[in-house]
């Protein structure tokens, strides 16, 4: 038995036994993450981001939503009443980082998606005590300025390399597919062959720019929206 | 380093045998019984980690020995609600709605679960009590109702929704931007003649000149008094409630660049029971015909 005082008295034999100790600790919060892609349910229908969706989440992210709306239907009876179908981890395999979120001072956001019309969150997004008296959300008016989208590109690049199944087509044409999404008019057929579900339409009564309110409405709008939970079987949501 | 424990003369306890620089320490351990507690529940979570999903493995993970999954517990717990529920949602989804407006069981069953249904989706846009929001999202407890106030007309408004694009049957009808058909002028003018409808026009000349206007482009949707067509969802204007706003300003440029509602549809978001229990409900606020 090796004595404390040995231990602490040589400088080597304390570093090597350090090392084994805290790769133990390292090991067993690690190797787990090599298995991760088991508990992923094989669901049909998620897919990556469209670059206006991209761009709206980005800009949740910058403000912060995630402090007060979680994005995580959990399964209780509760909130399954109130949300919809329990969140899988399919369906946010694409978020880097996650927007699961862990607190809710407003209501949860996973099942948004087509809850309410695009005018609804307009007003809602300018001035949120206009429809919902009772709340307590701040006004994000200023997302009426211009979108900046010249690095969007560069954003979708980035998921690529993380593991985003991004085409090299779908970032050639990224910035057309960010413009065609906002606006009612454009030929969407290449934009929704990319992006199968992405919700279409001038989201802010502004058809001549593409805001930053065009590219959070069109983020909410298509969230837990992309798995038909009709044609899900029980076998696919085991883990 | 551990010395010699010895007994402090002081206190009359023993030490721990550990000295430092002549420093010496007594030994006072954790009360027993937050000791055992703290074995307990160190054994606790060895037959907890033994019974239930634990351990990551190399393909998966440990399961538990009882096999137990939340999904499988939320499924069952699930399918136990909707067995409780199956006999009265049964007879409301087999029953005529104006049967369940009739049937006073049926009607107080569904007027307290549409309740909730309602809290949590139609009172961000129509109000929690169906009063409606200004700019676009129309009152439900009076009796002007755009598409149809009857329990069909409000059913089938409730599953399809309006103006939306995820439902082929959605209510659908545009009104044209009339700033690129007629001039300043003859909005002006038809402005005029719609506020008439209601004794408001103050400019006699101005109104007649908006009638022949108004024959020509607005009658099919809004009837030729201004009392609204239903199958086109064209609002009345014959009366104090606007969706848009009433005064000139704001008809004329609900004239020139009109803002159209959209509603989601609720069909396959709202069980069937719950959408008919929201008619029903609805249809009680006031205004139902």
């Amino acid at each position: 038995m090796i004595r404390h005082e040995t231990i602490e008295k040589n400088v080597i034999l304390l570093a090597v036994l350090t090392l084994i100790t805290v790769s133990i600790g390292g090991l067993v919060q690690i190797v787990p993450l090599f298995t991760i892609e088991t508990t992923i349910e094989r669901v049909e229908g998620v897919r990556p981001y469209s670059p206006l969706e991209l761009a709206g989440r980005n800009i949740y992210i910058r403000e912060g939503c995630y402090v007060c709306h979680s994005q995580m239907v959990r399964p209780f009876r509760d909130e399954l009443e109130r949300y919809g179908h329990y969140s899988l981890a399919a369906e946010s395999m694409y978020d880097r980082p996650f927007q699961w979120g862990s607190k809710r001072t407003g209501p949860d956001l996973a099942r948004v998606g087509g809850k309410y019309s695009n005018e609804w969150h307009y007003q809602h997004m300018i001035d949120p005590r206009s429809v919902v008296p009772e709340s307590i959300m701040p006004s994000y008016g200023f997302l009426v300025r211009p979108l900046k989208f010249d690095d969007i590109e560069k954003h979708m690049r980035a998921l690529q390399r993380l593991g985003v199944p991004y085409t090299d087509e779908m970032i050639a044409n990224a910035r057309a597919d960010l413009v065609a999404q906002a606006n009612p008019d454009a030929d969407t057929s290449g934009l929704l062959q990319r992006y199968p579900k992405a919700v279409v339409g001038d989201f802010d009564r502004n058809t001549r720019v593409v805001t930053e309110m065009d590219a959070l409405i069109a983020y909410l709008q298509m969230l837990g929206t992309l798995v038909n939970f009709a044609e899900v079987t029980p076998q696919q949501l085991r883990q | 380093m551990p010395t010699k424990i010895e007994k402090d003369a002081l206190t009359g306890k023993l030490t721990t045998g550990h000295e430092w620089d002549g420093i010496k320490e007594l030994n006072t351990p954790l009360p027993k019984w937050w000791l055992y507690i703290l074995y307990a529940t160190i054994i606790w979570s060895a037959v907890w980690a033994l019974l239930f999903p634990s351990f990551p493995g190399l393909s998966g993970h440990f399961g538990g020995v009882l096999g137990w999954t939340k999904r499988e517990d939320i499924a069952r717990e699930m399918a136990a609600v909707v067995d409780a529920r199956a006999p009265m949602f049964e007879r409301i989804r087999s029953s005529d709605l104006e049967e369940i407006r009739r049937d006073p069981t049926l009607l107080r069953f569904a007027t307290a679960g549409a309740r909730q249904a309602f809290a949590d989706n139609c009172a961000p846009c129509h109000g929690s009590g169906g009063e409606g929001r200004p700019g676009g999202f129309p009152s439900l407890i009076d009796d002007d109702w755009i598409w149809g106030g009857t329990l069909e007309d409000i059913a089938f408004t409730i599953r399809h929704g309006i103006r939306n694009a995820q439902d082929e049957e959605a209510r659908q009808s545009q009104m044209p931007a009339y700033a690129q058909i007629l001039s300043r002028r003859e909005i002006e003018d038809v402005a005029e003649f719609v506020l008439s409808f209601t004794n408001r026009a103050t400019d006699a000349e101005a109104a007649r000149r908006g009638e022949s206007i108004y024959a020509e482009n607005c009658v099919a949707c809004h009837g030729e008094q201004g009392e609204g067509v239903r199958a086109v969802g064209g609002p009345a204007l014959n009366d104090a409630i606007w969706l848009y706003g009433g005064s000139r300003e704001q008809i004329i440029a609900q004239i020139a660049n009109p803002r159209m509602g959209v509603m989601p549809p609720w069909q396959g978001r709202l069980d069937e029971a719950i959408i008919r229990m929201l008619a029903v409900y609805v249809h009680t606020l006031g205004g139902g015909e």
